[in-house]
């Protein structure tokens, strides 16, 4: 009698924590028609969205098969660590063998490691792991005003609406994302330098000075942006989240 | 003790048969009893959280500074006058602590940086939550006796809309939802009190429909009814899902009760036609009158490029009738006399040359399948009588038809409306924000008979709107005065006398701000008679050319007469004066050549300005800052002097950076500026 007792509380709990588990489970993933051997990333990767907000572009993959070529109707699955969503985290490639997904990225700023997965014919697992980065905000401020202040000579890409300076500076401004050069800058240094412009480094003096432009927030907020999107990543700690 | 049922009489004499017994009994229990609540706080949520922190802090390397800052049992941030008590840091205890930033489980992150101290505003403010509660279900979920959950960190900065009600830096999505709101005009229907007073005012110009006969065909209405983004991808106008038998009545009434405008047709002399026969010369000056700064088109790739002040014309041509179009041209006063399109004073050539480019942006597709008979009596009564239920007056202006008062539910409030008081899809979690982006994306689908139209937002845009309007709440309606920071009230300036209803004419007020009115694509002019020297400003009306190299909006030729150009000159010198300097308190011309040397070596070294200005055309480059070939006769020394002392002070959020400039440097910057007086000047002498 207590055995049977104990194994219906036992149910019980299995079946509540497997429902806590799988909350409303969306639709069963469909069922492939072809396996690809390899994923790689048509566009998508190392965006920059405010925390918790769908990232500006969707994210899109693409099976391929050994000699290279789309493959159309496999099942490519996203998974990323914490809070990140994805819409739809799973289906099957298109005609051309793509996937495309909306990702909604987690509630703490830091870079996130997303992955994609699809079975090759062998039932061995591809995955392919795509980076993006969520600001928080004040990277998000900082992002603002690199946008009016800097992009236009610091970014090489140019817009319709912001034509780059870059190319017609002598002395070249690094790009935000060249971490092989501000990663190796201190703090202290990036505030010197956007204080004083570039001769506080024995730098150009194409670079002016922004101290008496910017608050020392928005510059501290200026050098979070630019940490955050360096690349390679910037090498403080904690701004990293692995699959966990 | 009661609850065994097999032999209660036994166990009841086993346990109380005996005084004795039964007071020991009695103590054990009540001794129980009284352990309880010791035992509940000693097994509490909060005190597993301090004590699973504390052996975290242990092995870092500052924990005694940690231990130091680490304060045990139940915290609480108390704000009377804001209603706030916010136990949160009871669990969050590394909040403060920026040197655990490497620390991903919560919830012992420290807080990101953010403008606000905890402390000031406590944490319900900005997450809602139910701040008081000390377990983690309470306070972060939605229970039966609190419906606020936390917000979701993608709707985050609506927090920050509650106190800010002023256009705000580092708020990006928050801004673009108030943006849309204003632009897509919901506040037509839907009314929002402001805390200070008043309402919010849309900030789109839906065309009045009184004479809509004369500018197009009924069949067009029928179609663009049926789906406005099919003729326009970027129009705002939402899809009301008619039926074609609703949108026939619509258009029957329509075209029934428009009354004509005297003068807003046109029919141009066939002089004048026969000069428009040159196929570039449409495109051309198209291009050269900077059509494309307010009107957008889509091109073959299916972008839409071009400004979004004034509609879309992809597919002008099927929709207005020629007469009407020319008449709009050469002067679109006479139809919509508050238009923000300016008035170019177009010679009827010109006038037939634009219309015979724009009438052949035609797409014969969209009015093919559409074929009406004419209207009759009932239909034409159906029609009406759809106009008034849909609400289609509290946008546009229809004569006959009021506009009608509260026609949608308040938003005011939106933001703190009870969960138990909506209605949700099924599949949908029983939240407000994902109620408020639910009827976003589909207004109708909540219940049968609803009235709001269909809008063709991206998914971004659902988010941002949500952002705006979970900010419209209870607490940004009650908040203390000294928290709210309202909104800039839209100003009412209006230039005076001839050179007022010139500016008027001329629309400057849909690109350049002054004293507070205006738009942010051109420079603000509101001390504009200080920055410049007449000449140049005389010229620049009669033909204005270009500042900045790498500008795609520019100032349009309006082709001004020399009377025009003197009283708008003359108002500009006179009236758009800075308070803070003399205009004439330095002359213009005769800095001596040692001064000017000094000031063009401080120039290209010291201040690296070619970096992004151009002073000589063949060897600077720079795109970033207006071209300073002829500055000289362009700008006043004392305005240079005075910019170069402290750029914000004449132009806020210009992004000229201030440099401190020593005394001297900037007279002879000033003195080097001022000798450039480029080869404008002989020409305009000529």
């Amino acid at each position: 009698m207590r055995k049977l007792a104990i194994s219906v509380g036992l149910l019980c709990l299995a079946v509540t924590s497997l429902s806590c588990a799988h909350p409303a489970s969306s639709a069963p993933a469909p069922t492939p028609t072809a396996a690809g051997a390899a994923l790689v990333e048509v566009g998508g990767g190392k965006q920059a969205g405010a925390l918790g907000t769908t990232l500006s572009q969707p994210v899109v993959v693409q099976g391929n098969d050994e000699q290279g070529n789309g493959v159309s109707g496999a099942l490519v699955s996203f998974r990323g660590p914490g809070h990140v969503s994805f819409d739809p985290p799973t289906g099957l490639t298109d005609s051309s063998g793509q996937f495309t997904t909306n990702v909604s990225l987690g509630g703490m700023a830091g870079r996130y490691q997303l992955t994609a997965g699809t079975m090759s014919k062998t039932q061995k697992v591809v995955e392919l792991k795509i980076e993006e980065i969520a600001l928080g905000h004040q990277e998000v401020l900082g992002r603002e005003l690199s946008e009016q202040y800097c992009a236009r000579c610091h970014n090489p890409e140019s817009t319709a609406e912001r034509v780059s300076n870059y190319d017609n500076l002598e002395t070249k401004p690094h790009p935000f994302t060249e971490g092989d050069t501000l990663n190796k800058m201190s703090d202290a240094d990036l505030i010197a330098i956007i204080s004083h412009g570039g001769p506080a480094l024995n730098k150009s003096a194409l670079m002016p000075p922004y101290g008496y432009t910017l608050t020392k927030s928005e510059i501290q907020a200026l050098i979070a942006y630019i940490r955050m999107v360096s690349d390679p990543p910037y090498g403080a700690p904690g701004i990293v989240y692995a699959q966990k | 003790m009661q609850t065994s049922n097999e032999n209660p009489r036994s166990l009841w004499n086993r346990l109380f048969g005996d005084p004795v017994r039964a007071f020991g009994v009695v103590s054990i229990v009540f001794l129980i009893s009284l352990a309880i609540a010791p035992a509940k706080h000693h097994f509490s949520e909060w005190r597993h959280y301090q004590q699973s922190y504390l052996s975290m802090i242990r092995g870092r390397g500052e924990a005694v500074t940690l231990q130091r800052h680490f304060q045990g049992g139940i915290q609480q941030i108390w704000h009377p006058e804001l209603g706030v008590v916010d136990r949160c840091t009871t669990c969050h205890v590394g909040l403060k602590e920026a040197s655990l930033s490497d620390v991903t489980v919560q919830p012992f992150r420290p807080h990101p940086v953010i403008p606000h101290n905890p402390d000031q505003l406590g944490c319900v403010m900005c997450h809602r939550g139910q701040g008081a509660a000390t377990t983690v279900e309470e306070a972060h979920m939605s229970t039966l006796a609190w419906e606020q959950p936390i917000l979701p960190a993608r709707y985050i900065e609506s927090s920050c809309g509650q106190c800010h009600r002023a256009p705000l830096t580092g708020t990006p999505q928050l801004n673009e939802g108030r943006h849309l709101i204003s632009r897509y005009g919901c506040t037509h229907c839907h009314t929002v009190k402001l805390p200070e007073g008043g309402t919010l005012k849309p900030a789109d110009d839906p065309p009045s429909l009184s004479h809509i006969a004369d500018k197009t065909t009924r069949e067009w209405i029928f179609a663009w009814l049926k789906d406005p983004q099919a003729y326009a991808a970027s129009a705002r106008m939402p899809n009301f899902k008619l039926g074609d038998d609703d949108a026939r009545d619509i258009s029957a009434f329509l075209i029934a009760n428009s009354t004509p405008v005297p003068g807003d047709t046109l029919t141009l002399p066939t002089s004048a036609r026969k000069v428009a026969a040159d196929p570039t010369a449409g495109a051309s000056l198209y291009g050269e009158s900077f059509c494309a700064t307010c009107h957008a088109v889509q091109n073959a790739a299916g972008n839409v490029v071009g400004g979004d002040i004034g509609p879309e014309i992809t597919r002008i041509g099927t929709k207005a009738k020629p007469e009407w179009l020319a008449a709009w041209i050469k002067n679109p006063r006479g139809y919509d006399p508050p238009t923000e399109m300016p008035h170019y004073r177009f010679a009827d050539e010109k006038v037939a040359t634009l219309t015979t480019f724009l009438q052949a942006k035609a797409d014969p597709d969209f009015l093919a399948n559409v074929h009406l008979d004419p209207a009759t009596p009932e239909q034409v009564a159906h029609g009406k009588l759809l106009v008034t239920e849909y609400g289609c007056s509290s946008c546009h202006e229809i004569s006959g038809i009021k506009k009608p008062e509260n026609f949608a539910p308040e938003l005011t409030r939106i933001g703190s409306k009870p969960v138990a008081q909506l209605i949700f899809l099924s599949g949908m979690p029983h939240t407000l924000p994902d109620y408020i982006a639910g009827k976003l994306r589909q207004p109708r689908a909540f219940a049968t008979g609803l009235k709001m139209p269909q809008y063709s937002f991206t998914p971004a845009q659902v988010d941002a709107v949500t952002t705006a309007l979970l900010s419209l709440n209870d607490r940004s309606q009650t908040l203390p005065p000294a928290l709210r920071v309202p909104g800039i009230p839209e100003s009412s300036y209006q230039p005076a006398g001839k050179a007022g209803q010139l500016m008027n004419d001329l629309a400057c007020f849909s690109c350049h701000r002054v004293n507070g009115r205006g738009s942010d694509l051109a420079p603000d002019l509101t001390w504009e008679g200080s920055s410049v020297q007449r000449k140049w400003l005389e010229d620049f009306l009669r033909n204005p050319n270009t500042l900045r190299p790498a500008l795609i909006r520019r100032m349009p030729k309006f082709n001004l007469k020399p009377d025009e150009i003197t009283v708008l000159s003359d108002y500009i010198m006179t009236v758009y004066q800075a308070p803070a300097f003399d205009r004439d308190s330095m002359p213009n011309s005769g800095y001596p050549p040692v001064q000017v040397e000094r000031g063009r070596q401080l120039y290209y070294s010291k201040y690296g300005c070619q970096s992004c200005h151009i002073v000589d055309a063949r060897a600077d480059k720079g795109y970033v800052g207006p071209t300073l070939t002829q500055v000289g006769s362009r700008l006043n020394a004392a305005w240079i002097y005075n910019w170069l002392k402290n750029p914000q002070a004449l132009r806020p959020g210009t992004i000229e950076p201030n440099r401190n400039m020593a005394e001297e440097d900037a007279r002879a910057l000033t003195a080097y500026l001022m000798s450039q007086k480029g080869s404008g000047r002989q020409e305009a002498k000529k």
